[in-house]
Parts: C-alpha cells; sequence; structure tokens
C-alpha cells in the first residue's frame, strides 16, 4: 500500500501521457485524473512525505499540515470543475498545459524546501502562459509574452532571495521569513517578498493579471483565475503571518480593483480587477496575522478560487457563444442564456458576500479580524471595497451583460459540460455559505467565529441593498465606454517602446557616427599608417638589409680574390702577421 | 423556471413590480436592523442601526464619482487603439 501519493505529481505525469490517447479516452482521463488526485488528498494524512537527498541540499516534496490540506483541496476540486468546463476542447496541448499548471501549482503547495518551491514556481509561469497563447490572437501573444516576462522576472528575485537566504541561514527549509517585530527584513528577505507581492498581483505589480487573463482561452482563462495568485496567498500565509506593510497593501489593492473595474469594459477584464480586489482582502488578512486573520485569508482563498471560477465560467460562455467581450457590445441575452445568468449571478452573490453564499462566511472572517485587533479604518476601507464588488460583478457587469440594451444576439446556452461545471461550482458556492463548518473544520486554527448572527446578516444585507439603490440612482453615470484604462504596465509597454526608440534612434545613431568616423578619419589614417610603413619598409628596412647583404657579398668577392691558392703567399702573409703582433704587444710592454 | 426568475429581471413588463420588490426588501432590512440584537461591538457604529445601509449606499456613490473622476480627469481611460 502507497503510503502517500503527491497529487501534484498524478497531474504531470497525466500530462505527459494525455497526447498518447484518442479524444475520447481523453475525455474519461479529463475526468479521472482530478477524481484520483481529490482521493489522494482525501486520504492524507498530516506529517512529511518524499524526503531525498539531492547534491547535498535536503528536499521534501510532501510537507502536510492542515494550511496545506486546505489549498490541497480548493485547487484538486477547482482542477475538476476546470476540466468538466474544458471538456470540448479538442486541442490536446491546452489540457497539457492546464494539469501541468494545476501540477505546479500543487508542487508549490507541497513543497517543504525552497528548491522544489522554486521549480514548482517556474514551471507553473510557463504552463500557464500557454493558456494565453492558446488563443492565438495577435493581441494574446504579445499580452502572452508580458506576462512571461514579468514571472520569469518575478522568478529570478525568488531564485536571488532563496540563495540569499540560503547562504546567510545555512537552510533550504520553507518556512517563515517574518522578523520579529513585524517590520521590513533584509535583502532576502525583500527580494522573495517582492517576487511573492508580483504573484498575487499586489499594485503596481498587478498589471500582468488583468493584461494576460482577458487574452487567454475561454477554459484557460478558468484556471488561469485559480492558481497564481491563490499560490502567492498561501506562500504569503506561510512565510510573512504579520507582517505589518501587508495590511496596507491588502486595502490598498481591495479598493485599486474596485476603482479599475469601474472604468473597464472587458468583462473578464472587470472580473480580473475583481481578483485584485478580493485578493486584497486575503494579503491584508495575512498582515494582520492572527489566527482567525490567518484562517480568514485560507477561506476566502478557497471560496473566492470556486466563485471566481464560476464568474469567468459564466464570462466565458458569453464569449464562447457571441464571439464577443466588450460590455458596450452586450446586453439582452438573459431571453435566451438563462441558466448562464442564473448559473453566473450564484457566483455574483457568492463574492459580494450575501448571506448563504460563500463569500459571506469567509470575507466577514478578515473583516472580523482586523476589528478584533481595532483596525477602524481596515474594517470601514475593506465594507467600501465590498460594497464595490457587488457594484460591478454583481450589478454592473451582469446588467450590461445579459440585461441592458439588447445587443440584438440570440445565443443560446453554451454545452452540457460547461453548464454542469458552473453548476458544481454554485452548488459549492451554496454548499459553504449554508453549511460553514464544514469549509472551518479544514482550516488551519481552531475557529471560534460565528458568521450568522442576526446584527451581521442585517448589516451585511443593508450594505448590498442600499449599494444596489445607488447603482439604480446612478445608472446612467455607468454606462460602460469603449476605451482602454492605463495600468501600471503602461510603464513595460511604452517602456519597451522607449527602449527599441532608444535602440533605433540614439544608439543607432551613436553606431552610425562610429561607423562614419571609422570610414572617414581611421580608415584612411590606416591606410596612410600602411602606406608609410610600407615604404619604410622597402626604403628603410629593405634597404639597410640589402645594403648588408650587398656588403657582404663585395667583401665576399673581395676575401675571394684574396685567396690565390698559392702556399708562399700564405707563409708570407703569417710572417708579416707575426712580425705586426710581435711590434705592436714589445711596444705595449715596453712602455 | 429558470427562465421566468430570470425574465422578471429582464422583461420591461414586469419594472414596476421590480421597484415595488426593492422598496419592499429595503423596507424590511431597514426595519430588522432596528430590531435585531446588537452585542457591544468593537466600534461605536456597531450600536447603530442603519449606519451599514447609510454607508452602504454612501460607498457605491463614492465609488463611482470618485473612479470616473480619476478615469476621465486623471487621463486613465484613453482610447482602445492607445498601444496599437
Amino acid at each position: 500500500m502507497i503510503e502517500w501519493v503527491h497529487p501534484g505529481l498524478i497531474f504531470v505525469v497525466a500530462a505527459l501521457i494525455l497526447p498518447l490517447f484518442n479524444t475520447a479516452l481523453q475525455k474519461i482521463g479529463l475526468l479521472l485524473v482530478p477524481i484520483a488526485a481529490i482521493l489522494s488528498v482525501a486520504v492524507m494524512t498530516t506529517g512529511t512525505y518524499g524526503e531525498f537527498n539531492f547534491a547535498n541540499v535536503f528536499l521534501v516534496i510532501g510537507k502536510v499540515d492542515k494550511l496545506t490540506l486546505v489549498f490541497a483541496w480548493v485547487f484538486t476540486f477547482m482542477a475538476f470543475i476546470g476540466s468538466l468546463y474544458s471538456l470540448h476542447i479538442k486541442e490536446t496541448s491546452q489540457h497539457v498545459a492546464a494539469y501541468l499548471y494545476i501540477g505546479s501549482a500543487l508542487g508549490v503547495v507541497f513543497a517543504g524546501d525552497w528548491f522544489t518551491l522554486l521549480v514548482s514556481w517556474e514551471l507553473m509561469a510557463f504552463a500557464s502562459a500557454y493558456l494565453v497563447f492558446a488563443s492565438r490572437a495577435e493581441a494574446a501573444t504579445k499580452a502572452g509574452f508580458r506576462y512571461l516576462l514579468v514571472h520569469v522576472t518575478g522568478g529570478v528575485m525568488l531564485f536571488g532571495g532563496i540563495v540569499l537566504h540560503g547562504l546567510e541561514t545555512g537552510s533550504f527549509i520553507f518556512g517563515p521569513l517574518t522578523t520579529e517585530s513585524g517590520q521590513w527584513g533584509g535583502l532576502a528577505f525583500t527580494l522573495v517578498l517582492v517576487s511573492f507581492l508580483l504573484n498575487a498581483a499586489v499594485p503596481p505589480l498587478n498589471a500582468w493579471l488583468t493584461d494576460a487573463y482577458p487574452e487567454a482561452t475561454v477554459t484557460g482563462a478558468v484556471f488561469l483565475s485559480a492558481f497564481t495568485t491563490k499560490t502567492a496567498v498561501y506562500v504569503l500565509i506561510r512565510t510573512f503571518p504579520g507582517t505589518e506593510i501587508l495590511v496596507g497593501l491588502g486595502v490598498a489593492m481591495a479598493l485599486y480593483g474596485v476603482i479599475y473595474a469601474v472604468l473597464e469594459n472587458d468583462c473578464r477584464r472587470l472580473l480580473g480587477y475583481h481578483i485584485v480586489s478580493q485578493v486584497g482582502y486575503m494579503v491584508a488578512g495575512v498582515g494582520i496575522g492572527t489566527e482567525i486573520a490567518l484562517n480568514g485569508s485560507s477561506s476566502h482563498a478557497f471560496s473566492h478560487i470556486i466563485y471566481k471560477g464560476l464568474l469567468f465560467m459564466g464570462a466565458g460562455a458569453v464569449i464562447q457563444m457571441t464571439g464577443r467581450r466588450k460590455l458596450t457590445e452586450l446586453g439582452g441575452l438573459y431571453r435566451t442564456m438563462p441558466w448562464t445568468v442564473f448559473l453566473y449571478m450564484i457566483g455574483a452573490f457568492a463574492i459580494s458576500a450575501f448571506p448563504f453564499f460563500s463569500g459571506f462566511v469567509s470575507k466577514s472572517m478578515v473583516i472580523a479580524a482586523a476589528a478584533g485587533d481595532g483596525r477602524a479604518a481596515t474594517v470601514l476601507l475593506l465594507t467600501v471595497a465590498s460594497s464595490g464588488t457587488f457594484l460591478h460583478t454583481g450589478l454592473k457587469l451582469p446588467y450590461y451583460m445579459f440585461f441592458g440594451k439588447d445587443c440584438g444576439l440570440r445565443p443560446s446556452d453554451p454545452p452540457l459540460n460547461m453548464l454542469l461545471a458552473m453548476g458544481i461550482a454554485a452548488i459549492l458556492c451554496i454548499g459553504i455559505g449554508v453549511f460553514p463548518n464544514l469549509l472551518y473544520a479544514l482550516l488551519p486554527y481552531q475557529v471560534d467565529f460565528v458568521p450568522y448572527t442576526a446584527a451581521h446578516i442585517t448589516g451585511s444585507l443593508s450594505i448590498l441593498m442600499f449599494t444596489a439603490v445607488g447603482f439604480v440612482l446612478l445608472l446612467k453615470y455607468l454606462d460602460p465606454e469603449n476605451t482602454v484604462s492605463l495600468d501600471t504596465d503602461w510603464f513595460y509597454r511604452k517602456g519597451a517602446r522607449l527602449f527599441m526608440w532608444f535602440a533605433e534612434n540614439p544608439v543607432s545613431w551613436w553606431e552610425k557616427i562610429i561607423s562614419n568616423l571609422s570610414d572617414t578619419v581611421i580608415l584612411r589614417l590606416l591606410a596612410r599608417t600602411a602606406r608609410d610603413s610600407l615604404n619604410i619598409d622597402i626604403k628603410g628596412v629593405d634597404a639597410i638589409v640589402n645594403g648588408v647583404a650587398h656588403a657582404a657579398l663585395r667583401l665576399g668577392a673581395t676575401a675571394r680574390r684574396l685567396q690565390t691558392g698559392i702556399v708562399t703567399h700564405y707563409a708570407a702573409a703569417m710572417i708579416f702577421g707575426l712580425f705586426v703582433c710581435i711590434t705592436f704587444y714589445s711596444l705595449i710592454w715596453l712602455e | 423556471m429558470i427562465s421566468k426568475l430570470v425574465g422578471f429581471f429582464g422583461d420591461a413588463k414586469f419594472s414596476r413590480l421590480r421597484r415595488r420588490t426593492l422598496i419592499t426588501v429595503l423596507l424590511v432590512i431597514v426595519v430588522a436592523d432596528f430590531l435585531v440584537a446588537r452585542d457591544h461591538g468593537e466600534f461605536f457604529w456597531d450600536d447603530l442601526p442603519l449606519w451599514w445601509a447609510v454607508f452602504g449606499f454612501l460607498s457605491c456613490v463614492v465609488i463611482i464619482i470618485v473612479s470616473k473622476a480619476i478615469g476621465h480627469q486623471g487621463r486613465i481611460m484613453r482610447d482602445e487603439d492607445y498601444y496599437d
């Protein structure tokens, strides 16, 4: 009996063998694999599994505690829902990418050491980017490359942070980096935190999300909405609980998403801004760092994955059936897409935190944590964001997409598999809302929070229904406009142009000047120097060499003439020489 | 049944009924907010009925006005071909 199976590994192995089967078998596999993964989580007990030593680094691919299990449950549930939703897709590569993406996200959740985390983190970036590229439009390809570049940058920062942390502490065991005071730490702390904040889409590092997700395939966006930001929330809970700056950042991003959602015309980009907004509650919860706050972040991540998946499935169904994505071009679809409207609205009530829907039991936990910590401003600002959430996801988007001005299209509801997937997500949204203790039992800490008090119910309904009053009164100011909103991706989209302009203008001018200079001045100078040195060579060096040779030749000829061959001549010469020597030395010695 | 439910929110013939339903729901919530038991909470507003109704309405209005102001006056909203 195998003691433990890594659910992420199930997806990765399935991704590798999926292309070997025909479409019919693939469809069966697409449903069975997530079920196998859910079962592997169901039988799992807390503990440490899959430890081994790789090149003197101690790797742990299966560290399981209660927090791990919360995310493992919801990731595998969402994998099943997403697979069912994309069952009709015949392009195997999209399924492979989705499975690798889910598998690597689970790899992060189970990682017990920083290296396993890093490898899973990088694989997640590449696999998810494919879901953007797969829609094949030019805009998608461009957005996909931007997405990839941003995430690779984040990955490099994480790598740097991990190496520095390892050098400082001598350990690669994945665990908290928080400083005792909850304040900012050193360089390793900063690099890891920033790379996590990037994946959590915390402004100003948020734009990759709202840039890329709306360009992904209809089914790909459903997976994207679930995993990347929530693995980031998971690692933040693990490493940075109680880091004070996260409270401010979380509140800011909750409002940031709401403000941009007012301006947005693309239905899935609007939902993307509400991922930013909702993840803000989770990030703030991590920053508060108390047990109830971390419970709130975990449970809100759980609820959020399901209802946001449902909302993306609803918007995706509209895009699939109409081919349109802008609110200005949609409207009046409720007549022929009633099931889509109905199921979408369940997701909308869940994200807006209506009583008896999932958001109510999880979001309120974060707000209660802020109140319990005496943070009045955090409570009020997060409540403003709640009002904005209902305003956009529950009122504006469905109004302009399904009701409002009739766009004249009469599309039917999407295929059955898509509706069933939405139906399962909807059941979960209501199930969690009605039976919150099922979710609370999974949470890392003991829960003694009661969501259903009379005052909480009337208070929440007051906020929501009076938001609806504001919507009705100000409807004419909310009409979507045919515009794009500048976000922080402006810096690298326009920045890349500046870079290209810089390369094409100043750099290329400089290059031209240098090459002109070398053509005119330097080359001529070189040619002249070469000519001169040739002259020196010919007239100087050669002349000397030749002169010496000629002289030696002449001397040889003269010497040759001296060789008469007659012995008496030689004897006379020797005697003459001897005479000269004797005279010379006797003169010296006589001195 | 689902078609009828969804149709209630879309069809023009129900618009008066929709308005009446909304007003009824609002009244029920307001009355209930006065009647519910309140434990003494963390902040002063936890003891105030109607606080969240006013807060929710004002939040909605402020979000719309501030966002549109940022979008238009802050030059955040641009033509669709801005990046092309």
